[in-house]
């Protein structure tokens, strides 16, 4: 397959970036998105070129490392991927395949495709915990039964790795879905549930101060998600959040 | 041998832990708040200790390369985790778990590591439960458990399959509670680059801000080492593709011991390569050889022509079908160990049987059990007349139960559907059990510098069985280093701060930067990548699945020879004082190109075959591992001394007085 390139290039985070074109020959469908990638750069390299920067690392799907914003959707056409698991197979011969880091204010550019996503750590920092100390002298696991509906419902919520998908595909660079999931995952937990209050109030504050934008339930961050992260999390932190500021 | 004490201390073996708690030396809460601790990496070995040595009021700051320590690669495993809380009531104990994990790694473990970890293994699920994390519950709301590979109970926890991450998450979410409280300090997106030693302590690393590309120095009263294995020098393997050994590499050039670096783990099934484009491997989980039959064709021209796309495997006749584990171990069929079945894989492969284009793969194939299921379906749903149809379609359904995410992980990568033709799988690289050489403290030869997790060697031997590596981790980091460490910083609480001034963190960062100048200054014709790949081909040929002293021998020499093309050939692009992968890729990659030589001399020393190491010359008539327990009952801990080839070999004798040497057999 022939396929050209527009890819966003930019030396740092203080420099004006711009879509360099590029084209390759030669790509197969069994090569993955990020294989191509390479290709590009190993070609880049043999010119004396600087190779174009991307976050990557585990290439399966989990780590949430890769943040590539493919022909104007996060991770590309493929749905339920990461960019590192959509293959080459889902585009055509002749294609034009436009590549850009992840847009969002939270999120600046470090160099070419790889975005600072600092603003999500400093999120979970808020709050997104359960007070307890690791000594490991707890009570047996077994003591608290939970609801098999409530555990897999928290699990589903707890799949979130992070990638930003959901900010990247939203109008207003939201991050209700990020940040619901893990209100979530602990909210429907008996040890979460304790801190529940407190938790969705430090989160949400902290999520505001980031410059995050707030959610019109457009649902385009579910689409996204690589990880199929429901929307009925955002639900739930609003109800949290609701019944947290009305009793505290 | 007093250069190697392993410091297990005396008694029982049940009760060594609980002692050894009791007699070591503990530092005040407010002398604690006075003393630094550096940990490199964030996986679960590194993340638990940072919350837990956090959590006791040390002031911690970790060190990852990644942009948040959720990324660290224990996030990819899948399976679950080993706990001997007996909650099935099968007849588990520390005692079995402890057995187990030591028969496991073919007796080149140490009975007092194994044991303590073993004993502690419940607390870890007592802990992740306290902290939210969700594991897999019946309908009664208590926990679930599954069996895993090579033992006869049920004692792996699990959430999906996605274990790796709900525990990594859980010692994230601590970690996260400490950076809020401000009594850790997160580095993200920052590579240690050398360990800085002082009067004979560790003191401090050398690190790089990766976007800036600044050198900075870090001082602390310890350095705790947590940085993952080095399988990534196979270049292709289940690893993270950043993935690196730099951390414990450049500690052990600083001194500390690298432990048995030829005991690696080799998973068999992996999606196989498609082509020299490959980039990484996906493990495909070891569950599915429950219901799938391994086979490649009988005759060598039938396994052309489906190379060839000329035949497909579901045109050719049962009785030309060559179910080689089943042939060759009749007792236990597919369901051989890891190490067995990898090896048996690659003989048929060498053979010439291999069945996809380039010749390295074998069938997995469902297509017995579909109809196996189907028909007992049929049966019970009380379907008399069921045509072979409509007892696939029943079969597929309940293989797509069972199976199904693994199914269309394989199809998404494939693009062929495993329920209509079988699945093709090969061996891949994916955990390392040999690392830094630490004592039962996890302290390595460097006093103040410990290890954790898979970058130490203590607790796996020449093999490590499934779902034990989440255990070790978080074993070491939330309940073995916060105590041990204590005892070493004792001696600290009238130190005070370790100044970053000294000419020992001069030296240090000189040679950091002399490096990176001399990697800058190449300006030769090929890429980072064109060595790694080199590299990775000498090793998976001559160091791989099973190996001979003439190959070793050759690789030493190959991968001496490709070191020096590197460091006069290696081209990296852009500028050392900003962000550039390439230059990361290239320390990354010279370190490799260091232990590769030393990998292979182990394996070359270690004249037996146990495990994971296989030495060709050392097998059975009918070629199974032939262990050696007279001559290589020991761990080889090797001490730098400049050139890989110059390295000097050590030897720890290991002691067991609580378990009897057996060999293992599967026919």
């Amino acid at each position: 397959m022939k396929i050209y390139l527009k890819i966003w290039r930019q030396k740092d985070a203080s420099t004006k970036g711009k879509i360099v074109d590029y084209t390759l020959d030669g790509i197969e469908g069994d090569m993955s998105f990020l294989e191509m990638l390479d290709i590009l750069n190993e070609d880049l390299i043999s010119k004396g070129e600087v190779p174009v920067e991307f976050d990557h690392d585990c290439r399966e799907g989990i780590c949430g490392t890769c943040s590539l914003q493919i022909n104007g959707r996060p991770h590309g056409p493929d749905r339920l991927i990461t960019a590192c698991q959509l293959h080459m197979r889902s585009f055509n011969d002749g294609d034009t395949i436009v590549i850009e880091p992840f847009r969002a204010k939270a999120f600046p550019v470090i160099k070419d495709l790889i975005v600072d996503r600092n603003a999500f750590e400093r999120i979970q920092q808020a709050g997104g915990f359960i007070s307890v100390n690791t000594s490991g002298n707890t009570i047996d696991a077994n003591t608290i039964p939970i609801r098999k509906e409530n555990a897999d419902k928290a699990f589903n919520a707890a799949a979130c790795i992070g990638c930003g998908a959901c900010v990247a595909a939203c109008k207003n660079a939201s991050a209700m879905l990020f940040t619901s999931a893990k209100v979530s995952q602990f909210a429907l937990l008996p040890q979460g549930r304790i801190e529940a209050m407190e938790r969705v109030q430090n989160m949400v504050r902290q999520m505001d101060l980031e410059g995050f934008g707030n959610c019109t339930n457009t649902g385009a961050c579910e689409v996204e998600c690589p990880k199929g992260i429901s929307l009925e999390n955002i639900a739930r932190m609003n109800r949290e959040y609701l019944s947290a500021s009305l009793k505290g | 041998m007093g250069i190697l004490d392993s410091k297990i201390p005396s008694g029982p073996l049940a009760e060594k832990w609980t002692k050894h708690k009791n007699d070591i030396d503990l530092v005040n809460p407010a002398n604690k708040r006075n003393i630094d601790i550096i940990i490199v990496g964030t996986g679960l070995a590194g993340g638990s200790a940072a919350a837990s040595l956090a959590e006791l009021g040390y002031n911690v700051k970790t060190f990852c390369y990644q942009d948040s320590p959720r990324r660290a690669h224990s996030i990819a495993a899948q399976g679950g985790i080993n706990a001997s809380k007996n909650y099935q009531g099968d007849g588990d104990s520390d005692y079995r778990l402890f057995y187990d994990t030591v028969k496991g790694g073919d007796y080149r473990s140490r009975e007092a590591n194994v044991y303590r970890l073993a004993e502690v293994s419940g607390n870890i699920i007592d802990q992740c439960v306290s902290q939210g994390v969700p594991f897999a519950r019946d309908y009664g709301g208590l926990l679930d458990n599954r069996s895993f590979g090579g033992v006869l109970v049920s004692r792996t926890f699990y959430a999906k399959g996605q274990t790796g991450q709900q525990l990594l998450l859980g010692a994230y979410a601590a970690m996260n509670r400490q950076i809020h409280r401000g009594k850790i300090k997160s580095y993200t997106r920052h590579e240690m680059l050398d360990l800085v030693i002082v009067d004979g302590k560790a003191r401090g690393i050398i690190a790089r801000n990766l976007i800036t590309g600044e050198i900075e120095r870090h001082s602390a009263h310890a350095v705790v080492i947590a940085s993952g294995g080095y399988g990534n020098l196979f270049f292709l393997s289940t690893y993270a593709m950043g993935a690196n050994v730099m951390a414990a590499w450049r500690t052990h050039r600083r001194g500390a011991f690298f432990a048995n670096p030829c005991f690696t783990q080799i998973h068999p099934t992996c999606i196989p390569v498609s082509g020299e484009h490959q980039s990484k491997l996906t493990l495909m989980s070891e569950s599915l050889r429950n219901d799938g039959r391994i086979w490649v064709p009988k005759r060598s021209e039938d396994a052309k022509a489906i190379r060839e796309g000329k035949l497909k495997p579901t045109q050719l006749k049962e009785e030309d079908r060559d179910y080689y584990l089943e042939r060759r171990y009749p007792a236990f069929g597919n369901l051989v160990p890891r190490d067995v079945a990898s090896r048996a894989a690659k003989e048929r492969c060498d053979a010439g049987y291999g069945v996809n284009k380039t010749g390295e793969a074998v069938f997995l194939d469902f297509d017995a059990a579909i109809m196996r299921y189907g028909s007992e379906k049929a049966l019970t749903s009380g379907l008399k007349n069921a045509d072979n149809a409509h007892i696939r379609k029943l079969g597929e359904e309940i293989v797509e139960a069972k199976y199904g995410n693994l199914f269309q992980m394989y199809e998404k990568i494939v693009d062929e559907n495993p329920y209509k033709t079988p699945m093709m799988i090969y061996p891949a690289v994916h955990y390392t059990m040999g690392g830094l050489w630490v004592d039962y403290n996890l302290q390595t030869t460097i006093p103040g510098c410990y290890a954790a997790g898979e970058a130490n060697f203590s607790d796996h031997g020449a093999n490590r069985l499934g779902a034990s590596a989440l255990m070790q981790g978080l074993a070491d980091g939330y309940f073995v280093l916060p105590y041990t460490i204590g005892d070493y910083l004792a001696e600290d609480i009238r130190t005070g701060p370790i100044p970053t001034d000294s000419e020992e963190f001069n030296k240090a960062e000189k040679d950091v930067l002399d490096k990176i100048n001399k990697l800058m200054s190449a300006k030769g014709s090929n890429s980072v990548d064109y060595y790694h790949k080199k590299l990775g081909k000498i090793m998976w040929n001559n160091c791989g699945m099973s190996r001979n002293a003439k190959g070793l021998k050759e690789a030493i020499q190959e991968i001496a020879a490709l070191r020096k093309d590197f460091w006069e050939n290696v081209k990296v692009p852009g500028e050392a004082n900003t962000k550039n992968q390439e230059l990361e890729k290239a320390g990354r990659v010279a370190d490799f190109l260091e232990i590769g030589e030393l990998f292979a001399m182990d394996a070359l020393e270690r004249n037996e075959s146990c495990g994971g190491h296989f030495r060709e010359e050392y097998q059975t008539p009918e070629g199974e591992a032939l262990r050696d327990d007279k001559n290589f009952k020991f761990v080889s801990a090797w001490e730098y001394k400049g050139d890989p080839k110059d390295a000097k070999l050590h030897k720890e004798n290991l002691i067991y007085e609580n378990i009897e040497l057996k060999t293992r057999s599967y026919k």
